[in-house]
């Protein structure tokens, strides 16, 4: 499983390359970019930082899981951290297998799975202002405790 | 007992650090390091009742005891983004 965190511009075209394999038949990519609007407002660029130590762990993790839920051959994901301009990768995913439905849907898990558990936050700078973006809540398997106490 | 407590995203820029070390009573719960961690912010914020909290780099719910030495980190709600 190819799962880093990278400074610098992310190598798709290699990850790719070095991904396939005489057993498979498809190879799904999901490439996140960055975007130049949020709600109406003109992006410029964005920040991105994560808990580096417990963000590797979770994609590890995540990869093992998509391996062994969906039956795919690999995963491969590569986050970017720091300042990213518009259109460039700030994610990469990769599922390789040998049919195709099994590839799309361990991509689209995987993807949705990371952007609610693997703590990577963004700062979106504007033309007149920046703001930590807003993620959705945790799944309740994270925050599984009362929290009630948090009144 | 102490604590390493890391701040993330949001609750950086609202505790004004990236870290702290904290002292709590033994025996204290997350809910409790949470609470102390509020009180000594003079800003208000809903992040609160939002982030989760790792320990150690695992996910612990409120009710989790601490130990010595812990490294608790608070994370606000992650980048997220419309699927």
């Amino acid at each position: 499983m190819n799962v880093a965190i990278v400074e610098d511009v992310i190598a798709t075209e290699a990850i790719l390359a070095e991904i396939k394999s005489g057993e498979d038949g498809a190879v799904c990519v999901f490439d996140g970019i960055v975007r130049n609007h949020t709600r109406g407002r003109k992006t410029l660029y964005l920040d991105y930082e994560a808990y580096r130590e417990m963000a590797l762990d979770q994609m590890r993790g995540l990869a093992q899981d998509a391996a062994a839920r969906f039956g795919v051959r690999e995963v491969a994901i590569v986050h970017r951290l720091g300042r990213l301009l518009i259109g460039e990768t700030s994610v990469l995913i990769v599922v390789a297998s040998a049919h195709r439905g099994a590839a799309f849907d361990a991509c689209r898990w995987v993807i949705d799975t990371l952007k609610k558990t693997v703590p990577i936050w963004k700062k979106e700078q504007f033309e007149d202002g920046a703001v930590w973006a807003d993620g959705e809540p945790f799944p309740e398997e994270v925050v599984s405790g009362p929290a009630e106490r948090m009144g | 007992m102490l604590v390493r407590v890391l701040f993330f995203g949001v609750l950086k820029d609202l505790v004004g650090a990236e870290q702290q070390v904290l002292e709590v009573e033994h025996e204290a719960s997350v809910g409790d390091l949470l609470d102390v961690c509020r009180d000594q912010t003079s800003k208000q914020s809903e992040v609160w009742t939002r982030l989760a909290v790792a320990v150690n780099r695992e996910y612990a719910s409120r009710s989790k005891v601490l130990a010595e030495g812990d490294e608790v980190a608070l994370l606000p709600p992650v980048s997220g983004g419309r699927p």
